[in-house]
């Protein structure tokens, strides 16, 4: 029987549980042995003309070293990922050189023997500022009312209608025919991956080949944007190696202006050099995620039929162009969700402000695209007084259509929205529900109830048509299997699934299978993990190579056994290979390996994205004196095709939803006027809690996806794109029978209690 | 001070935190940095038995004290139950939290040995967890306080 889909404990765990993993700050390497430690001064003006004098903090017993621009001899400029942008927004400089644009942008660097004595010496550089007018807000620096960068002349990083990649905003005649219209605006706050580990990269030289240890999810890249800063110096090979990673959900997949000085650093120090952020720098430099302002307008029929959507998206990319001023091209092609409607325009423009550069967060562009069509469709309810189950009902897209092409384009490759919806229901037992609510208001109940409903879909394994992620299959000579790998684990259990896949294609224990992930020297290619496609692209890889390495060993069992290949099979239960019908005269894997040199095959090939769907079901409870709101129970039925194993799934799945439901009612990215960030600390973002969370409810559903041979969708984001909608509108349905009809997120007492007061006023 | 029953001493500057001194000075490093606003409880040890944020108490403050940190529970091969519950229940994906979720857990139960899910959510509100959205962590609490039904 197949290991698959079986609830497998995860091999990392008994290393995790007793010692703790091993992550960058921990290692103990030789090559790391005396290393100096990396600090970074930060400005602490949004927007300045900078002068700075570094020679009291030179001059301090302990300090190796203090460098600012002037003094950079290697790299200097950090481009973003996507050549798309104005040159000044795309080209980061690594430290500041005569201006800052952000709080927490780097403008001088330390190397001292101890963490404290780079603290000291930070303190002690000295930068003269002179303010420069500041703009925060996304909308406002659309207008160019503070204009950033003087050369290009306006904020406007990019306009995706005028690059042809959004169908473009026409006039109200649009939306000629339809018999209501209603139009909202949705605002998605920036927020921050904020994983628990905060980055860490330490950076060493052995003759002319860099070597680099950091906490990363996509090596592979990393080794592609900085290898060509250091083409002169590191000819001898560019090395990163990723130890355990404590958390990364978008913000680590990039390198960083810290991470590309390190190789330099330690040139110049001739030593091996390590930085460890602290949390404070990890809030105010990287990358968050989110920050878009949508405008939406949604028209149809009185009897609920939707056919026509706009959606204009506002991105805000801070202050330089980073992965996040190109996110939007995810939100438009998700735009139309889970909806038949027929017709569709879009727009979408980023814009630079002077905040911390945005990057990709847990699911990336899918959310807003989400959020926005969930809200939008809920207005649409509320306007022809329907129940937001039955316009669902009334407008998904059919199981029986798939595959089907969305008005924007977009090809959904499998699913049954409906379906999805009937379970969640079933589970949330809907209509009791409802009966309570109406109970509360009937009494008029301090507490109300407010159950919130959103279906969503979103892509995977992107962008389009298909991502690919390198595997490889090698026998060792006693007979076991070595996976390299070039997605890696930061916390998704790649060891267990990864070995679970293998195991099942070659008929071997997975304690049998050795993962090798997470270095560029021994993996010799690969993408990284991010966007819900390790196990459907790294996963079918190894499945394909695992499958081909079968076959050769067919060939020479066949030679051994001096019989036809054709007749040869493995025995999956024991791992030994026979003539059909005999399988007392077998090959084991160690014998098989003993006659070839070189028993491995490896697979890279391009497999088309799958779109996961599902619904979640958020019940609230809302105090509507104070205010408070209480997440009371979250259901939700996620759809990602066929499950290698469930529990690992499942935990996939609420930490999404527990990320999803933080965007919804804690967490903000925040800053004053002056651009000066309000929850640069732990205790000041209000990351959340588990006692703010109930546990959750979670319905099973699989509907294979065509377009692998595992048949998986990606599960990382799925809790993180459903969860914010379901909530949002379960506070807005709570509070329907005042008036309400949309509250800005993340829903604090006080929004409600002026959203209440508004109405009755 | 004893770290996990060996005698652990050196001299340190007065600014150092234990979780400093446990990192660099003993070389466990099990116990992990989360925040700079103890905040987060990734650092949470057990001195004299019962569970502190690590990041909060200088080392000299544990002079001559007893420090149990996450390498010290496990009895040779065999888990402590609180490690065996958060194994069977997938508590831990990325394992930054877990040493110190595991440490401030066992404590939770030594003072309610079997807590209701709400008194383990608001026991353990300290620590944080980004990755398993709580609902596992929570899960095995229980099943290790054996009131799990
Ligand atoms: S590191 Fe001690 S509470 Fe966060
Ligand atoms: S398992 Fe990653 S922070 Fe808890």
């Amino acid at each position: 029987m197949s290991i698959l889909g079986n609830r497998v404990l995860r091999r990392e765990d008994v290393g995790f549980l007793t010692e703790g993993a091993c992550y960058t700050d921990d290692l103990n390497e030789p090559a790391l042995e005396g290393a100096l430690f990396v600090t970074y001064v930060r400005s602490i003006m949004a927007h300045a003309k900078i002068v700075v004098d570094a020679s009291e903090a030179a001059a301090m017993p302990g300090v190796a070293g203090v460098f600012t621009a002037a003094d950079l001899d290697g790299p200097t400029i950090l481009q973003g990922q996507v050549p798309m942008f104005p040159e000044p927004m795309l080209n980061r400089p690594i430290l500041a050189t005569d201006t800052v644009r952000f709080v927490g942008e780097c403008i001088a660097v330390i190397l001292s023997e101890t963490p404290e004595t780079g603290a000291d010496a930070a303190e002690a550089v000295s930068v003269d500022y002179e303010p420069l007018p500041v703009v925060v807000d996304m909308e406002e620096a659309a207008t160019d009312s503070v204009v950033i960068y003087d050369e290009v002349g306006t904020n406007i990083a990019v306009d995706f209608s005028a690059l042809g990649m959004a169908t473009g905003i026409t006039d109200d005649s649009f939306f000629g025919d339809c018999e209501v219209v209603v139009s909202g605006r949705v605002a998605h706050q920036r927020t921050a991956p904020a994983p628990l580990e905060p980055r860490s990269t330490a950076a060493t030289w052995e003759g002319d080949k860099a070597i680099m240890w950091m906490s990363n999810q996509a090596p592979h890249g990393v080794k592609g944007a900085l290898e060509p800063l250091y083409a002169e110096q590191a000819k001898g090979g560019f090395q990163i190696i990723v130890p355990d990673v404590g958390g990364g959900f978008g913000g680590k997949i990039p390198p960083y202006p810290e991470d590309a000085l390190l190789p330099w650093l330690s040139a110049k120090a001739g030593k091996p050099v390590r930085w460890f952020e602290t949390r404070t720098e990890n809030l105010l430099a990287m990358g968050p995620g989110r920050a878009h302002v949508h405008r939406f307008t949604i028209g149809g029929s009185k009897d609920g039929n939707i056919t026509h959507y706009r959606l204009e998206v506002l991105a805000d990319s801070g202050a330089y162009t980073r992965l996040g001023a190109f996110l939007p091209m995810f939100t438009l092609i998700m735009s139309s969700g889970v909806y038949d409607i027929p017709h569709i325009e879009t727009g979408a423009r980023s814009v630079v402000t002077n905040t911390t550069p945005t990057e990709a967060y847990r699911g990336a562009g899918r959310p807003e695209a989400a959020l926005t069509i969930e809200r939008a469709v809920d207005m649409f309810a509320g306007e022809i007084g329907m129940d937001p189950a039955d316009i669902r009902r009334k407008n998904y897209l059919k199981a029986a259509d798939f595959p089907v092409s969305t008005a924007v384009g977009t090809e959904y490759d499998s699913g049954d929205y409906e379906k999805s919806l009937e379970l969640a229901l079933d589970a949330a037992g809907y209509s009791d529900l409802r009966d309570e609510q109406t109970r509360r208001r009937d009494n008029g109940e301090v507490v109300q109830l407010g159950i919130g409903i959103a279906t969503y879909v979103e892509i995977t394994a992107g962008p389009a048509p298909g991502g690919a992620e390198y595997g490889k299959v090698e026998i060792t000579p006693q007979g076991k299997a070595r996976v390299y790998s070039g997605s890696l684990s930061h916390g998704q259990s790649h060891q267990t699934t990864f070995a679970m896949i293998a195991a099942d294609q070659l008929g071997m224990d997975i304690e049998d299978i050795e993962l090798v992930q997470g270095d560029t020297d021994q993996v010799s290619e690969g993408v990284g993990t991010f966007g819900s496609r390790s196990t459907q692209l790294g996963g079918s890889s190894i499945h394909r190579a695992a499958g081909q390495v079968v076959e050769s060993a067919k060939q020479i069992a066949a030679d051994l056994l001096e019989a036809n290949v054709d007749d040869i099979v493995l025995d999956q239960a024991n791992g030994t290979f026979h003539v059909s019908g005999t399988p007392s005269v077998n090959k084991t894997w160690a014998e098989i390996a003993e006659e070839a040199d070189d028993l491995s095959s490896e697979s890279n090939e391009q497999t088309k994205c799958s779109y996961p769907f599902g619904t979640h079901i958020a019940v609230v409870e809302i105090d509507t004196e104070t205010g408070g709101v209480t997440l009371d129970r979250m259901i939700t039925c996620d759809d990602a095709g066929t499950i290698i194993n469930p529990m690992i799934v499942e935990g996939q799945r609420h930490g999404g939803i527990a990320q999803g439901v933080a965007q919804a009612l804690t967490e903000e990215v925040s800053y004053d006027a002056d651009g000066n960030p309000q929850s640069a600390n732990f205790a000041d973002y209000g990351i959340i809690s588990m006692a703010e969370l109930p546990s959750f409810e979670l319905v099973p559903m699989e509907t294979p996806t065509p377009n692998n041979p595992l048949g998986c969708k990606g599960i990382g984001e799925s809790g993180a794109i459903g969860a914010t909608p379901a909530v949002a509108n379960a506070v807005v349905d709570g509070l329907s029978h005042f008036g309400v009809t949309n509250i800005d997120l993340p829903v604090s007492s006080l929004r409600v209690w002026e959203a209440i007061q508004e109405q009755k006023n | 001070m004893t770290i996990n029953g060996t005698e652990v001493s050196s001299d340190v500057e007065p600014r150092t935190l234990l979780v400093h001194f446990i990192r660099e000075q003993a070389s466990l490093k099990g116990t992990n940095i989360g925040c700079d606003s103890s905040s987060c409880g990734a650092c949470t040890i057990h001195l004299n038995g019962e569970s502190v944020k690590s990041c909060t108490v200088l080392a000299a403050q544990a002079d001559g004290q007893e420090v149990t940190t996450i390498e010290g529970l496990a009895d040779g091969e065999t888990l402590h139950p609180m490690q065996e519950a958060f194994r069977e229940c997938h508590a831990l994906q990325c394992g930054y939290c877990t040493p110190g979720m595991v440490m401030a857990a066992i404590s939770l139960l030594d003072e309610v040995p079997n807590p209701t899910e709400l008194e383990v959510r608001e026991g353990l509100e300290g620590n944080l967890c980004r990755c398993t959205g709580y609902h596992n962590i929570v899960k095995a609490v229980l099943q290790a306080s054996g009131s799990q039904s």
